[in-house]
């Protein structure tokens, strides 16, 4: 029953069951059960992929150009950064460069899609996980009007903004149709803002609904539409052209102000808004510091946002790369995608087999033989699941490990890593922060730090837009308007075979593809994606995943209402779609389930 | 409180939009549906005495971006849709409540207005192996897509996933992912293609369905007409370029940055029905061809399976070009767009929005 974890963890699976499924305000399907001690602690967590669509097998013997589609079908919430990782592992394969101004636009769309991620993240996945809307209701307009104003000079703050925003929501609630806001935990003990702060965040919430929409018009200009705007092999494939004939069909001055423009307003709610709330609600919820899981010891980031062109190393990143293990800030590893020994996929406990028992494979050697089988002592059946059996295999999402160890990716993790190396970049906000809540630093390591952490990074990625877009009108001055570099657009001038791996941090964490390239077509591709590390099952050596790990010890008001677990679980800001993938590199026979 | 008999007029009244601000997102409405400045009233006066619609959102296998476009609609505003227009009652997604508490919206909303709430379906069923590749819940999406159909009204297939099966349907289909008319085969169902539908495109066809109170006109294969009769390359801005046989022949070559026509490139335009090129992208500002690529034709049925997005859709001469280009689309238009008009139960939405004492109502 009571086991220890190698990755130091007391699992109890003694108590009382709670299923939650589906967690919901996260992308794809994730269920998650846990077992409750006599005073309702979180004592042993499972976390389940619930979803699996196979794109990697799919891609198998098509165009390496065409790639960058097909895995950007992978998730429309990230979207772009699958895109962009797909590009890099092609051009990395067939060596390819691309021009200075393709490698600022496509910084400045996968920046796009950081602030709007984590915006959205923010006010429309996560916050309801703090804020209480019926709450709002109680408040008075002005005192929300004050403490508005106390912590930003945004212009929207008088008392006649927020009780017109009051008056609208209270008669929504009144028509009894609360729509998206139904059956959930309101009044709920795990919430501790005041009403002011609640209408507040209310009245955000629908800004940052309304604004959102106008960040990603940059994805558009560049991309063409968002979700899912276009890319390129070589470069981009939006063409400048400032002043000759026909710039009004590409990328002109008007394009550029919208862009700028865009930019600005990005700076401006980031500064004004996302911040000073972030800060508003953490000092409410300094005392809830549960949800630290894997961040205090196991912290992983491959980087991302190449300064120059072409330059993937660790130094040219301006978003950090390495490896945090066993909480040993004073060392941050090297990370290198090429090493079998480094980032290598388990099975043991996931719905997939792997041929002659092999036990991690590297995603060059990697292989997805799917295999839905319940334990032996799960509840239910493949018609209705009741409860699994983590002692089995339990989940669609394989379990990534690095060196051996289950790692925890995302903003916290980058921040994490970039405190280690001393990146005042990353350090000096962070102690901003800390000191601006008079906390320590293993405060970090939680729920509330990761959400702590993902506000800072919106607020960075917000400024580096300006720095490349700065940066690309600088080239552009100079004479250099080129965006993409085609000597190598036909397959003719490729080698027989070749193998790459691209790399980006998506929102959510560490993204890699690996590809194999054969004849000019996909001969295997591999994804290893943020929500994989994060969402991980156990291994053979049964260390948990961070979901799992962050959600132990926590105390649950009512078990009935699982308000602290989703809350946990919203701070990774969970992608199932991502995580759960194929790879069958011999094009094996794919179905192998026992239905019980 | 009546649910769902309020009207939109009302609820936004209570919710303190002004009239004038009403009716100027009326007339938005009426230019997004292509409809001159006289059915603003004829829209208002709909709002003002129709009841709101529950919508339940459903997620099969899919990325999500049907969802991500939709809340990026100007006209509407999403806020104002799922605050007013309609009930959003479930969308795993976005809304509040998890586990139990989200499940149990959807057997209330079932019972409590059997026949009346409208499904959407983002994503699709994969069908081998019994369902168990999607498992919202713990059960088979697909049975819980079925289960939920038998009392909806009328389906709103978003998306090529629900529409088509798009990216994990694309050869060799390992889950058996299946689009959803061909599991649910008693009920009216839009099909709303797109890899994502254009967000004015999703907000546009649920505005018609609750101001028209029927089914907008669609094609034999289900699109709605007033989005997809027509192929990009009939309204695309560099038209002109491909009659006058002005083609990008590489990538930022002179050509590309005059904007000349991307057809050599791989451009499905030609074959490809959707409003990209009329009503444009995130509140008009671009499409794919306005910003250097070519179209990928992400609405149509199959188009992961149709060789690279950078083939062209046919050899061309160098002469005859415009002939040989429509002949390509004219042989998809035989296809597609001449059915009748599939006025497919057109008092459905109606009868949902039936007042007071429907017999639908428990």
């Amino acid at each position: 029953m009571a086991t220890t974890t190698p990755n130091g963890f007391n699992l109890d699976n003694s108590g009382r069951r709670v299923v939650v499924d589906p967690v919901t305000r996260i992308e794809g399907h994730l269920r998650v059960e846990v077992n409750l001690d006599e005073n309702n602690v979180i004592r042993n967590a499972v976390s389940t992929g619930t979803m699996w669509r196979g794109l990697e097998l799919i891609l198998q013997g098509r165009d390496p150009r065409d790639a960058w589609a097909f895995t950007q079908r992978i998730c429309g919430v990230c979207t772009g950064t699958h895109a962009l990782t797909s590009v890099r592992a092609v051009e990395d394969a067939l060596k390819i460069d691309i021009p200075e101004n393709a490698n600022s636009i496509r910084n400045i769309m996968q920046l796009t899609l950081q602030v709007h991620d984590h915006l959205v993240h923010f006010y429309h996945l996560h916050a309801l996980d703090w804020v209480d809307v019926v709450s709002a209701l109680n408040a008075d307009p002005k005192g929300t009007s004050e403490l508005a104003q106390s912590i930003s000079k945004w212009p929207l703050s008088s008392p006649g903004y927020f009780k017109d925003i009051q008056t609208r929501l209270k008669k929504f609630v009144e028509s009894g149709q609360l729509g998206p806001f139904k059956n959930a935990y309101w009044g709920h003990p795990a919430y501790k803002l005041p009403p002011e702060a609640n209408l507040m965040a209310v009245a955000h919430y629908l800004e940052a609904l309304d604004f959102q929409k106008e960040i990603v018009k940059i994805h558009a200009i560049f991309g063409g539409k968002n979700p899912h705007p276009n890319w390129l092999v070589g470069g981009v494939p939006c063409a400048i052209n400032l002043d000759g004939e026909g710039s009004v069909g590409a990328i002109n001055m008007e394009r550029l102000n919208l862009v700028s423009s865009v930019i600005d307003r990005c700076i401006e709610f980031t500064e004004q808004v996302y911040i000073p709330d972030l800060l508003a609600v953490a000092s409410f919820y300094k005392d809830w510091q549960y949800g630290g899981g894997l961040s205090s010891t196991n912290v992983l980031s491959y980087g991302d946002i190449p300064d120059h062109a072409n330059d993937y190393s660790a130094s040219n990143l301006m978003l950090p790369r390495g490896a945090i293990i066993n909480g040993d800030l004073s060392t941050v590893h090297d990370v290198d995608l090429y090493d079998p020994e480094q980032v290598q996929e388990h099975v043991d406990h996931s719905w997939y087999t792997y041929e002659g028992g092999a036990k991690g494979l590297h995603p060059f050697d990697g292989q997805t033989n799917p295999h839905f089988e319940l334990g032996p002592n799960a509840k239910g059946d493949a018609k209705k699941i009741e409860e699994l059996d983590e002692a089995g295999k339990y989940s669609w999402i394989k379990a990534p490990r690095w060196r051996g160890h289950a790692m925890e990716v995302g903003p916290l993790s980058r921040y994490i890593i970039g405190y280690a190396q001393g990146n005042p970049e990353f350090k000096e906000p962070v102690e901003a922060v800390l000191s601006k809540l008079d906390l320590p630093v293993p405060a970090l390591f939680s729920t509330l730090g990761r959400t702590a952490a993902r506000g800072l990074e919106c607020q960075w990625a917000a400024d580096k837009m300006r720095y490349f877009f700065d940066k690309m009108i600088a080239n552009i001055k100079a004479g250099d308007s080129s965006t993409a570099n085609t000597t190598k657009w036909d397959p003719a001038a490729w080698p027989k075979s070749a193998k790459g791996a691209g790399f980006t941090e998506a929102p959510r964490g560490a993204l890699g593809h690996w590809v194999e390239i054969d004849n000019g077509k996909i001969k295997s591709y591999q994804c290893i994606v943020p929500t994989t590390w994060n969402g991980s099952p156990r291994d053979a050596e049964g260390n948990i995943g961070a979901f799992e790990a962050s959600l132990m010890d926590t105390p649950m008001a009512d078990p009935e209402q699982p308000l602290e677990i989703i809350r946990t679980l919203h701070s990774f800001d969970p992608c199932l779609a991502c995580s759960t993938h194929v790879m069958s590199p011999d094009g094996q026979e794919m179905a192998d389930v026992k239905v019980r | 409180m009546g649910e769902p008999t309020d009207t939109f007029y009302d609820v936004i009244r209570r919710q303190g939009i002004s009239r004038r601000n009403f009716m100027k997102f009326c007339s938005l409405t009426a230019a997004s549906l292509g409809l001159g400045p006289a059915f603003a009233s004829k829209i208002a006066n709909a709002m003002e005495t129709k009841p709101r619609i529950p919508v339940l959102w459903l997620h099969g296998l899919e990325c999500t971006c049907c969802s991500e476009s939709f809340i990026r609609s100007a006209h509407p505003l999403v806020k104002d849709v799922v605050l007013s227009m309609i009930s959003l009652d479930y969308d795993d997604t976005i809304m509040a409540a998890a586990g139990h508490q989200a499940e149990a919206i959807l057997e209330e909303v079932k019972e409590k207005y059997k026949g009346r709430y409208i499904l959407a379906v983002e994503g699709n069923p994969p069908l081998n192996d019994g369902g168990v590749y999607c498992m919202p819940g713990g059960v088979p999406f697909v049975d819980k897509l079925k289960y939920m159909a038998e009392d909806a009204q009328a389906i709103i297939s978003w998306g090529s996933c629900a529409s088509w099966g798009c990216v994990q349907a694309a050869k060799p289909n390992p889950t058996g992912a299946t689009p959803v008319h061909k599991v649910i085969k008693d009920k009216p169902i839009i099909k709303v293609p797109g890899c994502p539908p254009i967000a004015e495109v999703m907000t546009g066809v649920i505005t018609y369905l609750l101001t028209f109170e029927r089914m907008p006109e669609l094609d034999r294969q289900g699109r709605p007409k007033m989005f997809y009769s027509q192929r990009i390359h009939d309204k695309c801005y560099r038209r002109s370029h491909f009659d006058a046989g002005q083609f990008v022949e590489n990538w930022d070559d002179e050509q590309a940055r005059k904007g000349y026509c991307l057809y050599k490139m791989g451009c499905k335009g030609p074959t490809t029905y959707n409003a990209c090129s009329t009503t444009r992208w995130n509140e008009g500002v671009s499409f794919p061809i306005q910003s250097g690529h070519g179209c990928i034709g992400c609405s149509e049925d199959g188009f992961w399976d149709n060789g690279s997005f950078y083939d062209r859709v046919t050899n061309i001469n160098t002469f005859g070009i415009e002939s040989n280009a429509d002949k390509v689309g004219g042989t998809a238009a035989a296809v597609v767009g001449t059915a009748a008009a599939a006025h497919a139960a057109l008092s459905l939405v109606k009868r949902a929005q039936q007042k007071g004492t429907d017999d639908g109502e428990n």
